[in-house]
């Protein structure tokens, strides 16, 4: 027994030591402020309008992962202004983030999507006294990069980029092709074209522009889920800008901020004279030509898919925050209004360029900032 | 009660069976007898866990169920035939074809590779290497089988993919014209590649547990092998094998288990569609747990229900294979006589 | 083994044999086939013009298992031609799956080290971007330990409880359906059990993800796993024990908790340890339920939390092949490991140390 009590004391000093480690493993730990690295003037100067006001605490969002490199961009400047918030924004998805939303779990969602009406009448039960409202923030215009060793300034338009994700064109020097391409030396590879396996407002702004631009080419109905039989698929648009970048002769869909170095995106060809380079400017071109359908305070947009002005990038989805306009949750509602105020600000909207996204045109920003200046 | 399915060191002399059956029975008469209030707390705690289990468990499947027969009931399409999964759109249309032709034949190839090999690398750490390398290969492989599966997922996805092309280009090739292993040059991202990454991921499971078993083979069983004049392979075949059979199944099963229900490393490397390939090395296709990870995100009330019914297929698919060992374990004990 | 006496093959080819012993090939032979078939192998890929060094191996792998039967059996007969064949066989099994094996450990490291280091395992990720470099994975740490700990605390005693009253209370019907019903939670997928509880618990409860709705998952995943190994060692108590403490008048609760379960304390804690390993690498129900956070959230019970497969996970999917996020990714799937390891050489440590001397 003798050995059994000295078993005893030690099982208890290895406890003791498990438990003082855990402790000690809990003290020592911080965030990664990201003051290191890039403490360039300009991020100082951006960062001295942010009104903290007395937002603090933890915020919860989710939804878009179109939007993901934006947050980051914009979370990474509020938090450094201040400093007692933590905004965490999951990019789980447009539906989850709307059901999240709906559910209570999150302050404000991110949808690429506009509410649908039963949505909004779902919303009155966690926005007491109020309702859900839709509030352009970024537009992303939706890069289609390949990777075709050779070949940089490729030309396609919508009947064209149709037949090839139906599967209809399947090397890179069809005829089709080889017409929008006359100078390009096209291979005869095998056109590898991927589409996103899970549900994703991406997709659906994709085929809504097939849909809009090129109706005899796409037969399907459109929506979340990918339609047509046959091509790869991967997750997200990080998955897809992957396999872009790992296999050739691939082609695919996502937004620009993704189409990051040695990925290079398809011009389109509109009814404009030239064709369109998927730019900053050219989305928030094509966002201009959009118009208004939500109603009140809700500032749903509608895309005009078939634009003839020069310069305008149709392949643009425009990605809302969703928050209630009355009844936010007392402790949530300074930090969203004031990390909100800071997105729709000026400096809020110069910050997305740099992220490759577009930012939403003045008439309608300004109605954003009145909107979310009255928050409640 | 298979004893075999723990990996944990167990010394030789296992209690016989019917000697703890007695004791219970009289233990039983002893408990029943007892009023002290200590010894009725202490069942009531402990039968308390046991129900507490089935609880959980009726609950599982009691939930699963209801919200399954929602989702099925708003169904446009057939369960268990349609090859499409909308779940977004009114009415939803879905299907379980998609996924349970590719769990069943990802499981079979991982199946495939990897128990035969399993029971080679058990019997050359039991049977054919030296002690010590042995004793070192075994805790490896223990380790091995402690691997988290995102982690086997990682690896999958950013060196056992690329390393692929190569064989698929051979085996298009060599046995592209039986249709099975017709290339089209996509992404080596197919079945084929799960298949593989699984039952890499399975090996060190099965291993565990063969070699476990094999290492339990009675000394005397092979000793009187050997005394026969029989050479080593005959000793493996006549004594060790047979002894091991049941072991080597039901391990076989618990890595059966795993590679049904593997959700991460699946999806890291599949490039999903909801489409049968007649090629296993076409990319696309599908499996239950890897819809439901990649699907929930963006899914609604009747998306998630619509998944819940597929979880629950795989729930019902795990049970007979879990139930089909059983019953194999079980006739193979009668004849045996292994553990007599 | 292999030195065991065999007798002289009836048919020997020896009219009068001078010892006992039947002819052996000599013990340099398999390594003189291996490196005869391995050149046979490349001239037939010069000559056929195959450049394919896998394509090679196989050719060469099939040329040493037919050679080695053809010679053993010339010399030593068919039976030991089929035990060389046999050990050949074992031998390619053995390093047919170490060249995966390897790898994965090979690369895991490799990579692995390139980011990790003090600073990376005492810093959240913050707001630093997937694209960026920087970062920890502190969060995750943290999240990982108190969320298998939370499982760990609901999952054994319940788990040692229904062991305990299996072996030593169960029988009848109410036994039965639960070690019917343990053995079909063993094969609950995790994903299911994920969902289950983020109907039950985060939509019908209406609680929000937090890292403790994560531990009930993993509990649920434990729960079998602990009953399965505590019931095996209870199993391994000689009853004569039992008996003794009976026989000195011990009530029989006393009886379990001072002599059944201290006896077999050593296997119980090493199976409770290899279950804790099990479901530290759980990815998907952690994905559905905890919800994963950038920063730093020491409470499980409010909020999301990280958690380390998770945030392998969102680093690989969220990365945009941006090598950054590839680094952190292998950085922290060697934590995991190491995490795992660690756990499994305590427990080993424990049943050892705990073992009937």
């Amino acid at each position: 027994m003798k050995l059994q009590r000295k078993n005893r004391l030690r099982a208890l000093s290895l406890g003791v030591v498990a438990v003082s480690g855990a402790l000690a493993l809990t003290a020592c730990g911080s965030d990664d402020t990201g003051s290191t690295g890039d403490g360039d003037a300009s991020a100082a100067a951006n960062t001295s309008s942010i009104k903290c006001d007395d937002a603090k605490g933890q915020l919860q969002a989710s939804g878009s992962s179109a939007q993901k490199n934006a947050v980051d961009a914009w979370v990474k400047q509020y938090v450094r202004a201040c400093k007692g918030v933590q905004i965490n924004y999951n990019p789980s998805g447009s539906g989850a983030g709307v059901t999240a939303f709906l559910g209570g779990q999150t302050a404000f969602a991110g949808s690429d999507s506009a509410l649908k009406p039963e949505e909004v009448t779902a919303s009155k039960k966690v926005c007491s006294g109020g309702q859900a409202v839709d509030l352009p923030m970024v537009g992303g215009p939706i890069a289609v990069g390949y990777n075709v060793p050779g070949v940089d300034n490729l030309v396609l338009d919508a009947p064209t980029l149709a037949k090839i994700f139906d599967s209809r064109i399947t090397t890179w020097d069809d005829e089709a092709i080889k017409k929008l391409n006359p100078d390009a030396k096209l291979p005869s590879t095998k056109i590898q074209a991927f589409h996103r396996s899970d549900e994703s407002g991406t997709t659906d702004n994709f085929t809504k522009y097939l849909i809009a631009a090129a109706p005899d080419d796409w037969k399907y109905e459109g929506g979340k889920a990918w339609q047509a039989k046959g091509g790869q698929s991967a997750q997200g648009s990080s998955g897809l800008a992957q396999q872009v970048k790992q296999t050739e002769g691939a082609i695919s869909y996502f937004e620009l901020s993704y189409a990051g170095d040695g990925i290079n995106a398809v011009r389109l060809k509109t009814d404009a004279a030239d064709p369109v380079e998927a730019t900053v400017e050219n989305a928030t071109k094509a966002i201009s030509a959009a118009k208004i359908t939500g109603t009140g305070k809700d500032l749903a947009l509608e895309m005009n898919y078939k634009p003839t002005e020069a310069g305008a990038y149709p392949l643009t989805l425009v990605t809302y925050e969703i928050v209630c306009d009355k009844g936010n949750k007392a402790e949530t509602l300074p930090a969203t209004k004031s990390f909100l105020g800071y997105i729709a600000s000026e400096d809020g909207q110069k910050q997305l360029a740099d992220a490759k996204y577009a930012p939403i045109p003045e008439e309608i920003i300004t109605k954003v900032r009145e909107t979310v200046s009255n928050l409640s | 009660m298979d004893t075999t399915t723990q990996n944990t060191e167990q010394p030789p002399p296992t209690p016989p069976e019917p000697a703890s059956a007695a004791t219970t029975a009289e233990e039983g008469r002893a408990a029943r007898g007892a009023t002290r209030p200590g010894d009725r707390v202490f069942l009531g705690l402990s039968r308390g866990s046991g129900i507490f289990l089935l609880v959980i468990m009726a609950a599982i499947a009691a939930f699963l169920a209801y919200r399954a027969s929602i989702a099925i009931g708003k169904d446009e399409g057939n369960f268990l035939t349609t090859m499409e999964w909308n779940t977004n759109v009114d009415p939803p249309v879905f299907g379980i074809a998609v996924l349970a032709f590719g769990t069943v034949i990802s499981s079979i190839i991982a199946m495939a590779l990897a128990v035969p090999v399993a029971v080679g690398i058990a019997l050359f750490i039991t049977h054919y290497s030296p002690r010590r390398v042995g004793g070192v290969l075994a805790y490896v492989i223990d380790l091995l089988a402690a691997v988290p599966s995102i982690v086997y997922g990682l690896w999958g996805a950013l060196v056992l993919v690329p390393h692929m092309e190569g064989l698929f280009g051979w085996l298009d090739t060599y046995f592209g014209w039986t249709g099975v292993f017709e290339w089209q040059e996509g992404a080596p991202r197919s079945l084929l590649t799960v298949g593989i990454l699984l039952a890499i991921m399975i090996l060190p499971v099965i291993t565990n547990v063969s070699r476990e078993v094999f290492r339990q083979v009675p000394r005397m069983h092979e000793e009187a092998a050997l005394a026969l004049g029989a050479t080593r392979w005959e000793v493996i075949r006549m004594s060790v094998l047979p002894f091991g059979r049941s072991g080597v199944i039901s391990a076989s099963m618990l890595g059966l288990g795993r590679a049904l229900g593997e959700t991460m490393a699946v999806a890291t490397v599949l490039s999903p569609t909801f489409k049968i390939h007649a090629s296993l090395l076409d990319p696309g296709g599908g499996t239950f747990a890897q819809n439901i990870a990649s699907k929930f995100g963006e899914a609604t009330e009747t998306g998630r229900d619509a998944l819940i019914a597929s979880g629950l297929v795989l729930f019902v698919i795990t049970l007979l294979v879990n139930g089909a060992a059983r019953m194999i374990i079980a006739r193979r004990k009668e004849y045996s006589g292994a553990n007599a | 083994m292999s030195t065991a006496p065999t007798p002289a093959p009836t048919r020997a080819t020896v009219p009068t044999p001078r010892t006992l012993r039947g002819a052996r090939l000599p013990k340099w032979s398999p390594w003189a086939l291996a490196g005869g078939s391995l050149v046979l192998a490349v001239l037939l890929g010069l000559v056929a013009d195959m450049d394919n060094p896998a394509q090679l191996g196989l050719i060469a792998a099939v040329l040493f298992v037919l050679g080695t039967y053809g010679v053993a059996a010339r010399v030593e007969g068919r039976r030991q031609a089929k035990d060389r064949v046999a050990t050949s066989l074992v031998w390619v099994c053995f390093l047919l799956a170490v060249i995966p094996l390897a790898s994965l450990l090979w690369e895991t490291v490799r990579q692995g080290v390139k980011v990790l280091d003090f600073y990376f395992l005492s810093h959240s990720m913050g707001v630093v971007a997937d694209t960026e470099t920087g970062g920890g994975i502190y969060h995750a740490i943290l999240g990982t330990l108190e969320q298998v700990g939370l499982a760990t605390v609901v999952a054994v005693p319940v788990g040692v409880l229904t062991a305990v009253y299996l072996v030593e209370y169960g029988r009848g019907r109410l036994a039965k359906a639960v070690t019917f019903f343990v053995d079909v939670m063993t094969g609950i997928p995790s994903i299911v059990a994920g969902l289950f509880v983020l109907s039950f618990w985060i939509l019908v409860l209406d609680m929000g993800y937090s890292g403790f709705a994560g531990s009930l998952a993993l509990a649920i995943l434990m729960m079998p796993i602990v009953v399965r190994s505590t019931e095996e060692m209870l199993k391994l108590v000689p009853n004569e024990l039992r008996e003794a403490s009976l026989a000195l008048g011990v009530p029989k609760w006393r009886t379990i908790l001072k002599v059944v379960l201290p006896t077999s304390i050593g296997g119980i804690t090493t199976g409770i340890m290899l279950a804790v390993a099990r479901i530290t690498g759980e990815t998907a129900p952690v994905l559905l339920l905890v919800w994963g956070t950038n920063f730093i959230n020491t409470n499980p019970f409010a909020d999301p939390q990280a958690s380390l497969p998770l945030y392998i996970y969102q680093q690989y999917a969220n990365s945009a092949g941006y090598g950054a996020a590839y680094d952190r990714a292998w950085a922290a799937a060697l934590t995991l490991i190491a995490i795992v390891m660690i756990l499994n050489l305590v427990a080993r440590g424990i049943a050892r140390w705990k073992s009937p001397r």
